[in-house]
């Protein structure tokens, strides 16, 4: 019996491991809300080279602008294209039925796009686009095969000519230290007016930002916590003393 | 203030009540760790109720506005993620409570004679908290709550001659639509919580008719003193409303954990696809269901073969109905002399492992997309699921037990 229980445990052990999905490799990121400043500059990428065709039609403009202390006529001056009042959801004008027609099927509303993806799909993404003749918009993407989306940000990053390489592990110099990522891309087809690391930053700002407007509060909710697991913490102690003082007289 | 409970009392009996239910209601002292479950298992009922109560004032139960609704929720509404996520962790905690409970009740023979009742009550709550949960999955309207019911609605279909029309009945439409929404809605919120709340009743009721089960398995009012009180046993009140306030702080910190740091938990306790509004010409390449139906859905797919000119699908149903149907005749089916495992020989020690370990690896199994070997192995935990509740009568005749001893211990 005892050799049964045994081999049935050897049974599992190989479904146990076996983690769900390989997929593509992903460059990691992981985002970091309290950096306001890496979230303005993500909220203006988006707003400027995004927000023509993809909503964030769950989110509100007065939100981003308080929450990133981007002052509200600031806001509305550089910010707001639609001509929408600050209090509005932040939608766009691209009529649905036209961009399927378009690009196959409509831009998606991108407020949970990090939430369904993850935040490293997104960097990776962001930074995956290479040049491809037998697109019908001549990009593709080393993430999203067959992608429907145009590579926008292309006075950015410029065209990478081949693949790029995403979700390589990056090496580390041995005399310095430094951790040398390398670049994504070895040859372009057309130059952009970033160099590799500063699109990098510029992708890891726009994810960043994107994160944040899927979980907007999350910095608020982990400083609660805080305080909520102490309070339970200190009447644990008083739940465990007046529970030893009624049971003194248990025998 | 004494005088004004006279008269309430007078007319209405709860000092009697609190005396029956509470005050003197003797609960045997050994009770352990395990016994937190049930009274934790009601804060987070209260919990849901709460938290439901006030995410409806906000939600909007049509197809066009569930999604929108709750992400309004989420952001707009004044501590509504904090509602939201209340609700959305209590649905996981209420099930590893239960769960919990449940397998108390197996460890320590709590099921047997003469609180057959209790455990059928017991069955009757896990069945329409199941249902509740199955409903309340559909209201966020995201791609998995959207396919999840498809494929669960859609297994009613897999029944002869009726089931084609009886998932349609229970649709209100030919696919899931925003008509299947709305009747989900009028049951997750009124009718079925007015049914746990009304089993809930019935299983504490019965359960004070005979009182508590212990880890030992010992009837503790066959040893009473001059007064008529259990030697064992203690009031509920103080001794065990204190005691479980210990167990409610540690479960609310882990709780809580969840709450504000993790309330996705990986995508187990809200899973990813849902972030994604509800799309009925889009299939996600993956549909599972949230983890506590995991064991299930995991025996449903574990039947490949046509049976009697009979679908697959079908015997699967019927499989994944029989694991549940047959936790209602537990109690019959359990023949030994004792009640605790504590008594009782190695045989019910092993099956009670293989059981609970066979339980938590077909929850993985069904979390997973499947492949031949996972499929396999799905079969024969399945086979050793049921062995459990089938050799029951078997086993617990045959093996040797210990003697009980005439007090409780520990």
């Amino acid at each position: 019996m005892r050799k049964l229980i045994f081999g049935l445990f050897i049974a599992i052990l190989p479904a146990l491991g076996l983690a769900a999905g390989a997929g593509v490799h992903l460059d990691d990121m992981s985002p970091d809300h309290t950096d306001k400043e890496s979230l303005q500059r993500g909220a203006a990428l988006f707003t400027n080279y995004c927000m023509g065709c993809h909503s964030m039609e769950y989110a509100r403009y007065k939100r981003v602008s308080d929450d990133l202390e981007i002052p509200a006529a600031l806001y509305e001056e550089n910010l707001i294209f639609t001509g929408a009042k600050i209090g509005e959801l932040m939608k766009n004008s691209m009529n649905k039925d036209m961009a399927s027609g378009w690009f196959g099927a409509p831009p998606p509303d991108l407020t949970l796009e990090t939430r369904l993806r993850g935040e490293s799909w997104v960097y990776s993404y962001l930074r995956g686009f290479y040049k491809d003749e037998t697109r019908p918009l001549g990009v593709n993407n080393v993430v999203f095969d067959l992608v429907g989306m145009p590579h926008v940000l292309v006075d950015l990053q410029g065209l990478c000519a081949v693949k790029p390489s995403i979700g390589v592990e990056p090496s580390v110099e041995p005399l310095s230290g430094n951790i040398n990522h390398g670049d994504v891309c070895p040859e372009y087809a057309i130059e952009g007016s970033m160099t590799s690391a500063e699109f990098d930053q510029a992708m890891w700002d726009l994810t960043n930002f994107m994160s944040y407007m899927g979980d907007p509060v999350k910095v608020e909710r982990e400083r609660l916590g805080i305080f909520v697991l102490i309070f339970v913490a200190i009447f644990f102690v008083f739940a465990y003393l007046l529970n030893r003082e009624y049971w003194k007289d248990v025998h | 203030m004494q005088k004004l409970l006279n008269w309430v009392d007078e007319r209405l009996p709860i000092v009697d009540a609190w005396n029956n239910h509470l005050a003197k209601y003797y609960a045997p002292k050994n009770f352990n760790f395990w016994y937190f479950f049930g009274s934790l298992a009601m804060l987070v009922l209260v919990n849901q109720l709460v938290t439901g109560i006030w995410l409806t004032m906000s939600y909007n139960p049509s197809g066009e506005g569930a999604f929108a609704s709750v992400e309004y929720i989420m952001r707009d509404v004044e501590w509504g993620w904090l509602l939201r996520y209340l609700h959305s962790t209590g649905a996981s905690a209420f099930f590893i409570v239960v769960y919990l409970h449940m397998f108390r009740g197996l460890m320590y023979g709590s099921y047997q004679k003469p609180r057959e009742l209790i455990w059928i009550f017991g069955m009757l709550i896990y069945l329409a908290l199941m249902a509740e949960a199955f409903m309340g999955y559909l209201l966020p309207w995201g791609q998995m709550s959207y396919w999840g019911a498809q494929v669960i609605v859609n297994l009613f279909g897999a029944i002869p001659v009726i089931g084609e029309d009886l998932s349609l009945w229970i649709r209100g439409d030919y696919l899931i639509s925003g008509i299947t929404l709305n009747r989900f809605f009028a049951l997750h919120v009124v009718a079925l919580p007015i049914v746990l709340l009304a089993l809930v009743v019935l299983h504490i009721l019965a359960l004070h008719e005979v009182g508590s089960n212990n880890p030992d398995g010992i009837d503790i009012k066959k040893n009473k003193d001059e007064n008529g009180i259990p030697k064992d046993g203690i009031p509920f009140h103080p001794y065990y409303s204190v005691h479980d306030l210990l167990g409610v702080a540690v479960f609310f910190f882990i709780f809580f954990i969840v709450v504000f740091f993790f309330p996705e938990v990986g995508g187990l306790f809200l899973e990813k696809p849902n972030f994604e509004p509800a799309n009925n010409l889009k299939t996600p390449a993956h549909i599972a269901p949230v983890w506590y139906f995991t064991p299930f859905y995991a025996m449903l797919r574990a039947v490949t073969v046509d049976l009697f000119g009979l679908d697959a699908k079908f015997w699967g149903v019927v499989v994944m109905g029989g694991a549940i149907a047959i936790l209602f005749v537990l109690p019959w089916l359990d023949r030994s002399p004792v009640r605790s495992i504590r008594y009782k020989g190695w045989l019910s020690k092993i099956a009670l492992v293989i059981f609970a370990i066979s339980f938590i690896v077909l929850g993985y199994l069904g979390i997973v997309p499947a492949t031949e070997g996972r499929t396999t192995l799905a079969q024969i935990l399945t086979a050793l699921y049921f062995a459990y509740f089938i050799l029951m009568p078997f086993y617990t005749r045959m093996e040797k037990t210990k003697p009980v001893p005439e007090r409780v211990t520990g």
